[in-house]
């Protein structure tokens, strides 16, 4: 069965070969034909773009005042470890509202937006980086109404989780917010930075990984498998590598 | 207007499983194929490197290498009373983009399907009375039966380096295999995966309640493989990151690692990438395809005359293709009549949620398909009198990793914040996993798939629209497969256990899986189905969708790629072997 089947097949492969000579040289196509072998180019990889310290790209400073105190209660410092605040998760968030997860890249937002059943998903037009504005700026509304003179980062930590805790059950209705799924996607975002590599920002000294016991970015457990029952001794590793064996600044 | 590109003898839609599967051996057999693909070109080295691979954000919550709804997405309603909404961002199943497509990301699960699946209705109906089925219950014998696929599921997973254990080689029983899987005609390439401590203790509570663990077949390689083709596998580490992953050690089988660098080496094969089928033409007489014509990125559309053409996107968009091609009657669900778009199926999973005392469990040491697995409960393997209900599906420990921004278990009533969360997600991490069970989906009058009156793609095409839901056979089939598994989790000896049966309505907001099944159905029958037994359309013979998902005219309690991969070698026999031949209807 391995015999060429078609005897056309040598002029055609020659007839194809001369047409693609002629169309890369009269369009600007950006396909690409693949024949011959794997393709390899120095510089292919597409890696993480890695977050660096420094100003706030997506946040007001009154802003990251209210996140870092929120994300301090969704998960708060104790002996096991930094809370929402020191282990970077506003700067998380911050980087991805700037980027392209902020603004939906790549999701469907064609119109018309409809109501519809839970079962069918989020139907509306704004990104998360509207939604972040327009829900922080309602809370802090909120706030200034509700405990005059102070901001949500100068409460208590215990009205600060009151607060919190109205936006999760929906007792507390923001202005024009949709108050619960916005405290589920800033909740959903506040793990995400505590857990996600830190490359990304949060999960600084690997907070979050070092609370549950994950070793990160770490590629071979074949010696490992069967032994059961034993701690895994090694210690985390992101994709940067470990911060005490980089340079501080 | 289109410009016109010389011909081919062969176009392939999409350059997936299927689509390197048929690439391969039509371009061994000396013709002159070229495959179009979508998405971009990918491969380990430049794509998913070990050095950043291992990235849960990027891949499984920000969804990497999946298709973007913007370039194209469905809409969904559970009734056919409901208006359809698009799925706006993917998230209760994931299609693949690109090179490679849902073969990147898939775990490796290899399972093929029971030899009474293959003759389902007449089996069921010869066993239980015609009365047995509900009526608007559509499932049908598939034409071929497993006698006739097992040496093209044999291809299939030497292809892939899949590990395992035999339970029936030539009819005779093997100790330790699945006893109830239908003959092999040869055991696994690989030996089974070593198995971590979740498994092991899942195994010995399944041995005590009476039932026959065996490892889960994985097409991650126990061992260095070299495969047919001449194309090495690298031993499996166990990383953790296979689901929604690639895989940078050439371990877990795809068509990167296991077909393309064969398949590229023939001058008479090209992929083209970046480049979206928008149609397969038919000549005057609607009978024949002349070929098919594509737009680049850069919006310039293309024509691509071809003999053959072949149909290998994923299992939805194959429907669509068609729908939109014109090739075959759509299905009309109000009147029953019409196939395109007809028996549209899922699958019905759940889980029990397994917390246990003073354990530590490593459960990130893990590949996509490792676990043992029970498989008394599948298909008919147990009998159904006074269920009420038909199917069935495998259970047990089969947990794919820990990555801990989406596997993050804690004890029932604990906070989703604060203190208490803090302490209970730490405390809880290293002791606690989750069991599941992998259930069939047949189909139904009402789930099916056809155009959207209202919402378009990027191109202005209408998008599809699937109106599926579970219905009351498949929630009895789960709930009966749950109480089977949280026993089997009780002698486990829990601190706490947790079923949770699936229960409706059916939640494109929650991930269950990406086995989508039928629309283009192969059948015995033209009234009821859109291919014959090789795959071929009925109604224009060089079209030929060579085995994706959207064939299978339901769902088993079973993972499809394996027989995804066997359909495809079928075909490929067919067309070399008969069709070319001489070209013309094969039914």
């Amino acid at each position: 069965m391995d015999a060429p089947y078609s005897s056309n097949l040598t002029r055609r492969a020659m007839l194809a070969s001369t047409a693609a000579l002629l169309v890369a040289g009269s369009t600007v196509a950006r396909a690409r034909t693949l024949n011959g072998a794997l393709p390899w180019e120095p510089d292919a990889a597409r890696p993480p773009t890695l977050v660096r310290p420094g100003p706030w790209m997506f946040f007001t400073a009154d802003e990251a005042a209210l996140i870092e105190a929120a994300v301090d209660r969704l998960i708060p410092q104790d002996d096991r470890g930094p809370g929402g605040k020191d282990a970077g998760c506003a700067v998380f968030i911050d980087r991805q509202l700037a980027g392209p997860y902020g603004r939906a890249a790549g999701l469907y937002l064609q119109p018309p937006f409809m109501p519809g059943a839970a079962t069918q998903g989020y139907q509306m037009p704004d990104a998360p980086a509207a939604r972040y504005r327009a829900g922080l700026k309602a809370l802090a509304d909120y706030v200034k109404a509700t405990f005059p003179g102070k901001s949500f980062a100068e409460l208590a930590p215990v009205d600060q989780d009151k607060v919190l805790a109205g936006l999760e059950s929906g007792s507390i209705a923001l202005t024009g917010v949709k108050t619960a799924e916005f405290f589920a996607l800033l909740l959903q975002n506040t793990q995400e930075g505590f857990f996600a590599d830190p490359i990304y920002g949060g999960n600084r000294d690997m907070a979050g990984w070092k609370l549950v016991g994950f070793p990160g970015a770490r590629y071979d457990y074949r010696d490992w498998v069967e032994r059961h029952n034993e701690v895994y001794p090694l210690p985390p590793v992101g994709i940067m590598g470990r911060s005490d064996w980089t340079v501080k600044e | 207007m289109a410009r016109k590109l010389p011909p081919k003898d062969v176009v392939i839609i999409g350059l997936g499983w299927t689509g390197s599967i048929l690439g391969y051996e039509l371009a061994k057999a000396g013709l002159d194929v070229v495959a179009i693909e979508r998405g971009p070109w990918r491969d380990t080295a430049s794509d998913f490197p070990p050095s950043y691979a291992q990235d849960e954000l990027r891949y499984a919550v920000r969804l990497d290498l999946f298709l973007r709804p913007e370039q194209e997405t469905l809409t969904f309603r559970n009734r056919m009373n409901q208006t359809a909404l698009p799925i706006r961002r993917f998230a209760g199943f994931l299609p693949g983009n690109g090179v490679g497509g849902a073969g990147i990301h898939w775990n490796g699960q290899t399972w093929r399907f029971l030899p009474t699946d293959f003759n389902i209705r007449s089996h069921l109906e010869h066993r239980y009375g015609q009365d047995a089925l509900p009526a608007d219950m559509t499932i049908q014998d598939w034409p071929l039966s497993y006698d006739e696929l097992e040496s093209h599921y044999d291809r299939f997973e030497k292809l892939c380096g899949t590990s395992g254990k035999a339970g029936n080689l030539k009819g005779i029983k093997q100790p330790g295999g699945n006893p109830f899987e239908g003959w092999r005609s040869s055991d696994y390439p690989n030996p089974p995966l070593k198995q971590g401590l979740g498994a092991t203790l899942f195994a010995e509570g399944a041995r005590k309640t009476g039932h026959m663990p065996f490892p889960q077949p994985a097409s991650n390689a126990s061992e260095a493989y070299t495969n047919p083709l001449g194309v090495k596998l690298g031993q499996c580490s166990y990383c953790g990151f296979c689901e929604r992953f690639g895989c940078g050690n050439f371990s877990k089988a795809s068509p990167q690692t296991c077909v393309l660098p064969a398949l590229l080496r023939f001058p008479n094969f090209s992929a083209q990438t970046e480049s979206e089928v928008t149609k397969i033409n038919l000549d005057s007489t609607g009978k024949r395809a002349t070929g098919v014509t594509y737009v680049d990125t850069s919006g310039e559309v293309w024509e691509q005359p071809a003999d053959l053409v072949l149909v290998c996107a994923f299992a939805l968009f194959n429907v669509r293709l068609m729908l939109l091609s014109g090739i075959g009657k759509p299905y009309d669900a109000d009147t029953g009549q019409g196939v395109v778009g007809r028996n549209y199926a899922y699958q019905t999973t759940s889980s029990v949620g397994v917390i246990l005392k003073d354990k530590i469990l490593n459960p990130f040491i893990a590949t996509g398909a490792h676990g043992m697995i029970i498989d008394d409960y599948n298909g008919d393997n147990f009998d159904h009198s006074g269920l009420g209900f038909v199917g069935g599906g495998y259970m047990g420990f089969g947990q794919t990793g820990a990555r801990p921004i989406q596997t993050r278990p804690v004890p029932k009533g604990t906070p989703k914040w604060g203190a208490q969360w803090k302490k209970a997600t730490a405390e809880t991490y290293q002791k606690a996993f989750s069991l599941s069970t992998h259930g069939s989906s047949y189909s139904y009058k009402d789930c099916y798939l056809d155009l959207d009156p209202t919402y378009k793609d990027r191109l202005g095409r209408p998008l599809m629209r699937m109106t599926f839901d579970f219905h009351d056979n498949e929630l009895k089939m789960s709930a009966y497969l749950t109480d089977r598994l949280a026993e089997i989790a009780k002698a486990m000896d829990p601190v706490e256990m947790t079923p949770s049966p699936r229960k409706g309505p059916y939640d494109s907001t929650i991930y269950q899986t990406t086995h989508n099944t039928g629309g283009t159905v192969m059948g015995a029958d033209p009234a009821t189905s859109v291919l014959n037994r090789y795959c071929q359309s009925w109604d224009v013979h060089n079209v030929f969708v060579p085995g994706g998902a959207s064939v299978f005219p339901q769902n088993h309690g079973y993972n499809p790629t394996d027989t995804v991969g066997a359909l495809a070698y079928w075909t490929a026999d067919a067309i070399r072997e008969r069709y070319l031949r001489n070209p013309g209807p094969l039914g």
